[in-house]
């Protein structure tokens, strides 16, 4: 602190030397920083859980407390969402259908379309019915949640008056649509891109280096002595780990011509079981979803808590392929001989393809349903009318139906698998018992989880409004639910989980999932007849026709600068421009590594001098 | 927290802020933490007084750290040599952790608290010493000599750029700023 001192008022001393400018600058620029200081030291009060996070990073290292921050972020994520779509979509619609503000509806008629295609009931509930009828409206979105603004048939207005001022729904609905779908895709990149910054340009993994592991391996926030302990042993089982690894790299290396051939086909069929097994899985999806489509419009069934079974059955159908599959994919990888961190690589790759695939096909399933048209189902409105008169509705029921399951699984693990299992271990000595063991909190498996759950809600928002709020509640509850089960039950994970290696897994994976989602709002927006019953987008053939529909009305310069952006004329030569920019970085990058190399040479070769100088020196020395 | 802020002087309290990166609540949060080391009837002139090396290492943040005594000889300006910290010690070793402190402050102290012997440079005696810092104190958490070889052989292999067997200042800047995780593993918030 005194040099520190000493080296201030050296400066000080120097600027009296400078010009008024100079001086003012350098003034303003410390009250500037100054300023920016106090403004986060009361910013940092208002982060969510951070002292939560901070006792968490404490007492179990800094890989488990990347989860959190990670909960945290997802938390914001769905807030920011819902508040994007609740005041560009329902704010207004509430606002109109009340009244208030002098605000008035206006109501296109249907042109065009036949009166068939716009009959739709839902079953709100009328009249006395039993309590339970609401419980079980509110477990699968059906009866009195239908006709709230939870679901996208509420919305079926095409304009909302506000004194002289026209708010045109359907377009706000599909560019609120959008904006929250680049508002994530942006965050997220730019969350992974400050992790990612500085390992581009050398060749080695950098996760897995040696010094990463030695001279960033201790996480000095550690305050726990026992954490500390577990700490060391991990540490300790991580180095060994990785020297056993190195070991068996060169003994692959030296395998012979016989041995490889022999691993090769090993390999190839047992990828061949695990294709087989996702089969499996997809075809019981695809044939659960459509039995249970077909026996859940049943109004004639009686036994609703047997409805209700049916109606979730997809859902469970599901959790069990997602519980199922990483536990064959565990034991299988085993016979294929990798090493320890490509096995574990593999894995999760497998899994978190189970488990976004398995909602590609549900949906694809659902699809082929509302537009399977066989004997002439949907000839007048494009669509099977019959049984999906509002078919978006159903669409965000079967995704809202998902997400409640979802919730009520991980609840119901934490309270049935986890508790019980710590208490049996804890009192309990018999000898099968310990060997199950405490429960591992395993990052990779619970980040596969949320990041289903967030999937689902990228997916179902369109077609559900208030989706996010339900999510952003679900993964607030979670938070707390975890912790308490990592307070109460944890046993240290084997290979430890690193924190920038874990940052940059999950936002890789949340990423792979907005992608996934793309795909089917894509089609559902662009290609499958919107529904004439319902929604705001009943005059138009396809949701996405409200976007040429409004160009059409902008003025004719306006319009041709469009179409022009959108034709091949300007496609192509953008393309072919943006092909020639990332060759040219590439090259440069070639460039710059070659360089870098060259100068570690030359940086050899110098100390190899400076040794021979001082040998030379010391022979001097010795005969004078 | 009002009864710190007026045991702090004001002109102090600013001068501190200037000099180190903490912020204005986290300086204040060490004073409290510090005067608590200190017995009662020291604690009036806290900012003066210093601590002795067993008081500090009793602090949590400190206590399960295997780097603990390096740390208060690298941080302590105590003529004597018995590694005791003032007040102004405590918030050096505060700001260097600090989540505000840049890359290159933090790789410079961490070089001098890995530098075992204190001799400027990290050779093999002191790699050897870190290892079983990291992997703990005890005969079975020490990894065997050929595995303790194999890893320094590939540290070097990885960080040496001169192949001089030794790494200097320059080499574990240069080493640290490519790894990912260090940011987030050297670093203490009380």
């Amino acid at each position: 602190m005194a040099e520190k001192r000493r080296i201030r008022d050296f400066q000080q001393a120097d600027t009296e030397h400078l010009s008024k400018w100079k001086k003012w600058r350098r003034t303003s620029s410390k009250s500037l920083k100054k300023a920016l200081g106090e403004v986060k030291g009361l910013s940092s009060y208002l982060v969510l859980w951070r002292h939560d996070i901070h006792s968490i990073e404490g007492k179990f290292g800094t890989g488990i407390q990347s989860y959190f921050s990670f909960l945290r972020f997802l938390v914001l994520l769905n807030f920011i969402i819902f508040i994007l779509m609740f005041s560009f979509v329902t704010l207004p619609t509430i606002i109109s259908k009340y009244g208030i503000f002098n605000s008035t509806i206006a109501y296109i008629s249907p042109k065009n379309i036949d009166d068939t295609c716009t009959i739709y009931k839902p079953s709100g509930n009328k009249g006395l019915v039993y309590f339970y009828t609401y419980l079980k409206d509110l477990l699968s979105g059906t009866g009195f949640l239908e006709v709230t603004s939870l679901f996208y048939g509420y919305y079926s207005i095409d304009a909302v008056w506000i004194s002289i001022m026209s708010y045109n729904l359907p377009l706000a609905y599909l560019l609120a649509t959008f904006a929250y779908l680049t508002l994530s895709s942006l965050w997220i990149i730019k969350r992974s891109v400050e992790g990612f910054k500085q390992n581009l340009v050398h060749d080695a993994d950098p996760f897995q280096s040696y010094c990463n592991k030695v001279f960033a391996g201790w996480d000095f926030c550690i305050t726990d002595p026992s954490a500390a302990r577990l700490k060391h042993r991990s540490l300790q089982y991580e180095l060994q780990t990785d020297l056993q690894e190195e070991k068996l790299k060169q003994k692959i290396a030296e395998r012979k011509m016989g041995e490889k051939l022999r691993i090769y086909t090993l390999r190839i069929f047992i990828n061949i079981i695990v294709i087989a097994i996702l089969s499996g899985c997809f075809y019981s999806i695809y044939r659960v979803t459509v039995f249970s489509q077909e026996n859940s419009s049943d109004t004639g069934n009686v036994n609703s808590q047997v409805n209700l079974l049916v109606q979730y059955l997809p859902s469970m159908v599901i959790t069990l392929a997602n519980f199922i599959g990483p536990l064959i994919f565990a034991f299988l990888i085993r016979f294929e001989d990798y090493t320890p961190a490509f096995e574990i690589k593999l894995t999760l790759l497998r899994c978190v393809f189970v488990r976004l695939a398995n909602i590609g096909v549900l949906l694809f399933s659902l699809w082929s349903q509302i537009a399977g048209c066989g004997s002439d189902k949907c000839k007048p409105c494009g669509y099977n009318y019959k049984l999906y008169p509002c078919w978006e509705s159903d669409v965000g029921q079967e995704m809202y139906k998902l997400m409640i399951f979802d919730f009520i699984v991980i609840l119901a693990v934490a309270l049935f698998a986890d508790f019980p299992r710590k208490l049996l271990v804890t009192h309990c000595s018999w000898k099968l018992v310990q060997w199950f063991g405490h429960k591992e909190f395993e990052i990779s498996d619970n980040v596969l989880e949320i990041i289903y759950g967030q999937t689902i809600c990228w997916i179902g928002t369109f077609f559900s409004p208030l989706l996010p709020a339900i999510a952003t509640i679900k993964y607030f509850i979670i938070f707390y639910v975890k912790k308490i089960v990592l307070i109460h039950t944890r046993k240290p994970a084997a290979r430890p989980i690193r924190a920038s290696s874990s940052n940059f897994f999950f936002l890789v994976v949340l990423l792979i999932g907005l992608l996934l989602a793309f795909i089917p709002l894509g089609f559902s927006i662009a290609r499958i007849p919107s529904s004439k019953a319902c929604g705001p987008f009943r005059n138009y053939n396809t949701s996405w026709e409200v976007i040429p529909d409004t160009i059409l009305q902008f003025p004719t310069g306006l319009q041709q600068i469009l179409f022009g952006i959108a034709s091949e004329a300007f496609a192509v030569p953008f393309f072919v421009i943006l092909c020639i920019i990332m060759f040219y970085v590439i090259a440069l990058a070639r460039a710059h590594k070659r360089v870098v190399e060259q100068l570690r040479e030359q940086l050899v070769l110098e100390s190899r001098d400076k040794m021979f100088l001082i040998r030379k020196i010391a022979e001097a020395q010795r005969y004078p | 927290m009002g009864g710190s802020a007026s045991l702090i002087p004001r002109d102090l309290l600013s001068e501190y802020q200037e000099l180190t990166f903490l912020s204005k609540q986290e300086i204040l949060l060490a004073y409290k933490r510090f005067s608590e080391l200190l017995p009662k009837e020291e604690r009036e002139n806290a900012c003066s007084a210093r601590v002795s090396k067993s008081q500090i290492l009793t602090l949590p943040e400190l206590r399960a750290n295997p780097f603990q005594h390096q740390i208060c000889h690298v941080f302590s300006t105590s003529e004597s040599g018995d590694d005791s910290m003032s007040f102004e010690d405590f918030l050096d070793m505060l700001s260097v952790f600090s989540d505000s402190a840049t890359s290159d402050i933090k790789s410079h102290y961490a070089f001098r608290i890995f530098d075992f012997d204190n001799d400027g440079i990290l050779d093999r005696k002191d790699l050897e010493q870190l290892v079983n810092c990291l992997t703990g104190q005890g005969e079975e958490s020490q990894l065997s000599s050929a595995e303790m070889e194999q890893l320094i052989q590939n540290i070097l292999e990885e960080s040496d750029i001169d192949k001089d067997g030794t790494i200097n200042l320059s080499e574990f800047q240069h080493v640290v700023s490519r790894s990912p995780d260090f940011a987030s593993s050297f670093k203490i918030v009380l």
